[in-house]
C-alpha cells in the first residue's frame, strides 16, 4: 500500500524536544483581529521524514507554514527547529520554502533568477554557480539559463522555482502543493526529487489537498481544521486506527441466503459473487474465512478494506465541522 | 547585511540593464543639447550672402552696415524688374525701401527665396528704426549728443549678509526655482518606481519566496536604497552628457553662435542687447559668487531625505494594492497630494522667500526637501536662519526614519495580503499591533 515511501520509520508523538526531530511546535498560537489561524497546534517532526500536513481550505496551514518559516512570530508558544530555539535569522537558510501562491520576477532571466534566491539564503556567488549547473543538467534545461521566466510555460517555471526551493539543500523542505499545474511526467520527475531528497535525510513538510499523492508520497501526516490539529499520526497508522472492519470476499460460486447468516459479519454490499462485509464485535478475521470454508464455499480473494486518508480527512473535518 | 546588499545589487541591476533606462538617460541629454543647437543652426542658415538694397527714399544710402555674413549693396535699378532678377545676379535678398514720410513711415518688404531667419528680420529692423529716429530727431530739433547725456542706466547692487556676498536675485530664483522642481520631479518619478517595484513582488507572488529568506524590512530597504543609487547614476550621466555635450557643441560651432541666437530668440532683447549683454556679463560674474559647494551639498541632502521619506510611503502603497492596479491611483493620492502641495508652495516660496508660508513650508518634513530647496539660493544665514536649515534637516531626518517605521509596519502585512480589499482602519490596527 504504502510501497513508495523510502522509510517506514515509526513516528513516536513526544512533545518533549526530541534531537530526533528536526522541527518541534510546541502550543503555537496565531490570533488575528476576527478569527483564530491558529489555535494551539503541538507537533513534531522526526528526521527525514515526509510530513503532510493537510486541512481544509482557511484551516490555518499556510499560517502555520509561514510561521515555520519565519515569515510570521507566533502570538504564542516556541518553535524548535534542529534541537535548539527556532531563530529566524540564522535558521532560514536550512529551510526551503515553496508557497502555494508562488512566483518568479517576470523579466529576470532564468540563471540569474535562481543566482539570486540562492544568494539570499546564504549561498556564496561560486557555490550557487556549482549548484545550478548541478540542477540545470539534472533536469535537463541548461538551455533556459539566458530565457526569461516570462518566455517559458508554466509547468517549466515550476520547474525552476522547485529548484530554487531546493538549492541550498535545506535541512527542512516545504512544499505547498508542489504538483499543481505539472503535467504528470513532471510530476513524477519531482516526485522521484522528493523521494531521494528524504532519503539522503533532508525532512519534507508536504501540504496538498490531493488526498491520494498523500497517501503514496507521506509517511506521516498531522490534519489540521478551524486553526486545531484533529488528528497526527503515522499515515499507516492512521489507516488502522480508522478502519472500520470491512472485508471484501471474492466467492467462487453464488450461495444461498441461508449460507451467509451468521453472527461473525454482516454484508454491507452485495457484489456478484462477492460481498463487502463488516466483521462484528468480538470476531476475528478468521472467522470470515472459516465460515465459508465450513460451508463449502469456494474462496477466491480475500482483503481487508481500510480507510483511505480522504476518507478520514472528509469524516474527521466534518465531525469537528459540526461539533462547533 | 549582506542580503540587503544583494537586493541593492538586483534591484539596481535590472532596472540599469533595461533598455528603457539606457535609451532615457542617453537621449534626454542629446534633446536638450538639441534644444539649444537646432534653433541656433535653423536660424543662421541661408541668411548670409550679399542684399541687395532699392532705396527710393535716400535716407540710408551708406548707412546700413554689414553684419556677420550679411552684407548690403546698394543699387539703383527700377523695382518691378529687378525684384524678378536680383536672384540671378548674385544676390541672396532684395531689400526695398519706398519714398517715405518719416513722421509716418510705410512698410518696407524684402524679398527672398526662403523664409527670412528671426535674426535678420530683427537685425534688419533695428537699423532702419534707428536711421528714422535719428531723421526725426533732427527734424524735431533734438541734439543727439545730449540726448546721450540724459540717459541714465542704474545698476542696483546687492551685498546680503554679513560678508556682504553679492547676490543677483534673478539667479537665486532660477536656482531656486530649478532645484525645487527637479527634486519634486524626483520625488514623483522614483518614489513611482518603488511603488510599482512593490506591487510587480506582489503581483507575481515572489514576494513570500523572498521573504522567506529576507526579513520583509530588509526587501523593501533594499528596493529603496537601490532605486536611489539608479536615480543618482541617471542624474550623474545627464550631468556628464549634458556638459559634455554641450562643450563639443560650443567648440564645433562656435559660441557667439549659442549667444546670438539666445537673445534674437526674443525680438525684445535683441532691440535693446545691450542691456541683454550686461544682463549675461552680471550672470556669469555673480555664477563664480555662489557657494556651488553648498548648494550642492543642500540639493543631494534634501534629494535624499525626501526621497527616503516619500519612497517608503510608496514603497507601503505598493503593498497595499490588490489584483486591481486601478486600487493603486487612490491609494497613491493622499501621498501625491503633499507633493503637488510642496510644489505650490514652492512657486510663492521663490518669489517671497521669507513669508511665513514659507518659512513653515520648508520645515515640515512633508515639503521640505522641495520648499527649502526655494529658499537656500537666497543665502544661509542671511534668507535662511541657521536655526531653520538645522531644524528642517533634523526634521528630515526624523521624519524619513517615521516613514519607514510606519511603511514597514504596513508593508510587512500588505505584502502577503491577497484578495482583499484594505480598508484605512485595518491598516490602522497593523500600525498599532506589536510584532
Amino acid at each position: 500500500m504504502n510501497s513508495l515511501a523510502p522509510l517506514g520509520r515509526t513516528c513516536n508523538l513526544t512533545s518533549s524536544i526530541n534531537v530526533m526531530n528536526v522541527l518541534d511546535l510546541q502550543h503555537l498560537k496565531k490570533h488575528y483581529a476576527t478569527h483564530k489561524a491558529v489555535d494551539d497546534i503541538s507537533f513534531s517532526i522526526p528526521k527525514g521524514s515526509i510530513f503532510g500536513l493537510l486541512g481544509p481550505n482557511g484551516a490555518g496551514k499556510t499560517t502555520l507554514l509561514r510561521m515555520i518559516t519565519g515569515i510570521f512570530y507566533p502570538d504564542a508558544g516556541e518553535i524548535f527547529f534542529d534541537g535548539k530555539k527556532f531563530d529566524p535569522r540564522e535558521d532560514v537558510q536550512y529551510i526551503g520554502y515553496m508557497p502555494e501562491e508562488r512566483g518568479l520576477y517576470k523579466k529576470m532571466k532564468v540563471g540569474e533568477q535562481v543566482l539570486y534566491l540562492a544568494q539570499l539564503k546564504g549561498l556564496g556567488r561560486k557555490d550557487a554557480q556549482n549548484k545550478i549547473d548541478y540542477w540545470f543538467n539534472k533536469f535537463d534545461i541548461t538551455t533556459w539559463a539566458n530565457k526569461k521566466i516570462e518566455e517559458l510555460s508554466k509547468g517549466m517555471q515550476q520547474k525552476v522555482q522547485f529548484i530554487s526551493t531546493v538549492m541550498h539543500h535545506p535541512k527542512l523542505l516545504i512544499l505547498d502543493e508542489p504538483f499543481s499545474g505539472l503535467d504528470p511526467i513532471n510530476s513524477k520527475l519531482i516526485q522521484d526529487e522528493i523521494f531521494e531528497m528524504a532519503k539522503n535525510g533532508t525532512t519534507i513538510i508536504f501540504s496538498t489537498h490531493r488526498m491520494e499523492q498523500v497517501e503514496e508520497i507521506c509517511d506521516h501526516i498531522v490534519l489540521v481544521n478551524k486553526g486545531r490539529k484533529i488528528l497526527d499520526g503515522p499515515v499507516k497508522q492512521i489507516k488502522q486506527d480508522f478502519k472500520q472492519h470491512l472485508f471484501y470476499i471474492s466467492l467462487e460460486q453464488q450461495p444461498n441466503p441461508a449460507q451467509m447468516a451468521t453472527h461473525h459479519f454482516s454484508i454491507v454490499q452485495n457484489h456478484d459473487k462477492a460481498y463487502t462485509v463488516k466483521l462484528n464485535e468480538f470476531s476475528q478475521t478468521n472467522d470470515i474465512l472459516s465460515h465459508f470454508i465450513h460451508h463449502g464455499i469456494q474462496v477466491n480473494y480475500f482483503r481487508e478494506i481500510l480507510p483511505t486518508i480522504n476518507e478520514v480527512f472528509i469524516s474527521q473535518v466534518r465531525m469537528t465541522d459540526m461539533a462547533n | 547585511m549582506s542580503k540587503i546588499w544583494i537586493i541593492i545589487k538586483r534591484e539596481y541591476l535590472t532596472r540599469v540593464k533595461k533598455k528603457s533606462f539606457i535609451l532615457t538617460t542617453l537621449l534626454l541629454p542629446l534633446f536638450f543639447v538639441a534644444m539649444m543647437v537646432v534653433p541656433a543652426l535653423v536660424m543662421s542658415s541661408g541668411d548670409s550672402g550679399k542684399v541687395a538694397v532699392v532705396d527710393e527714399s535716400g535716407l540710408f544710402e551708406g548707412k546700413l552696415s554689414d553684419e556677420g555674413d550679411v552684407h548690403y549693396k546698394f543699387v539703383q535699378a527700377d523695382i518691378d524688374t529687378f525684384k524678378n532678377s536680383y536672384l540671378s545676379q548674385g544676390y541672396t535678398g532684395l531689400l526695398h525701401i519706398p519714398k517715405m514720410d518719416v513722421t509716418r513711415p510705410p512698410s518696407i518688404i524684402y524679398y527672398s527665396r526662403g523664409q527670412m531667419g528671426i535674426s535678420l528680420k530683427s537685425s534688419m529692423e533695428k537699423k532702419v528704426e534707428n536711421i528714422i529716429e535719428d531723421k526725426r530727431m533732427e527734424l524735431a530739433g533734438i541734439d543727439k549728443s545730449k540726448l546721450e547725456d540724459i540717459r541714465v542706466d542704474i545698476d542696483i547692487v546687492n551685498l546680503a549678509g554679513k560678508e556682504g556676498r553679492k547676490g543677483s536675485a534673478l539667479q537665486a530664483y532660477a536656482i531656486g526655482w530649478g532645484s525645487g522642481f527637479l527634486i519634486y520631479i524626483i520625488l514623483l518619478v522614483f518614489g513611482m518606481m518603488v511603488m510599482r517595484g512593490v506591487m510587480e513582488e506582489k503581483m507575481n507572488r515572489i514576494a513570500e519566496v523572498v521573504i522567506s529568506s529576507v526579513k520583509p524590512f530588509q526587501l523593501m530597504m533594499g528596493k529603496i536604497i537601490g532605486i536611489a543609487c539608479v536615480g543618482l547614476t541617471q542624474f550623474l550621466i545627464w550631468i556628464v552628457l549634458i556638459v559634455g555635450l554641450y562643450w563639443i557643441t560650443v567648440l564645433m560651432i562656435g559660441p557667439e553662435m549659442l549667444s546670438n541666437n539666445a537673445m534674437a530668440n526674443s525680438p525684445s532683447m535683441a532691440a535693446n542687447s545691450d542691456a541683454t549683454k550686461q544682463a549675461v556679463a552680471e550672470m556669469v560674474r555673480s555664477v563664480g559668487s555662489v557657494n556651488w559647494p553648498f548648494i550642492i551639498f543642500c540639493f543631494v541632502f534634501y534629494f535624499l531625505g525626501g526621497y527616503l521619506f516619500y519612497a517608503a510611503l510608496f514603497a507601503a502603497v505598493g503593498s497595499l494594492v490588490n489584483e486591481d492596479p486601478n486600487d493603486a491611483q487612490s491609494l497613491t493620492f493622499p501621498i501625491t497630494l503633499p507633493v503637488i502641495i510642496s510644489i505650490i508652495i514652492m512657486m510663492s516660496a521663490v518669489a517671497k522667500p521669507n513669508s511665513a508660508v514659507a518659512v513653515w513650508g520648508s520645515i515640515i518634513p512633508f515639503s521640505s526637501p522641495i520648499v527649502m530647496m526655494a529658499r537656500i539660493p537666497y543665502g544661509v544665514p542671511g534668507t535662511v536662519p541657521y536655526w531653520q536649515l538645522g531644524l528642517s534637516m533634523v526634521l528630515l531626518i526624523a521624519g524619513f526614519i517615521g516613514t519607514t517605521w510606519v511603511a514597514a509596519k504596513i508593508y510587512r502585512t500588505g505584502i502577503l495580503l491577497y484578495g482583499k480589499k484594505v480598508t484605512l482602519k485595518e491598516v490602522g490596527k497593523w500600525l498599532v499591533r506589536k510584532s
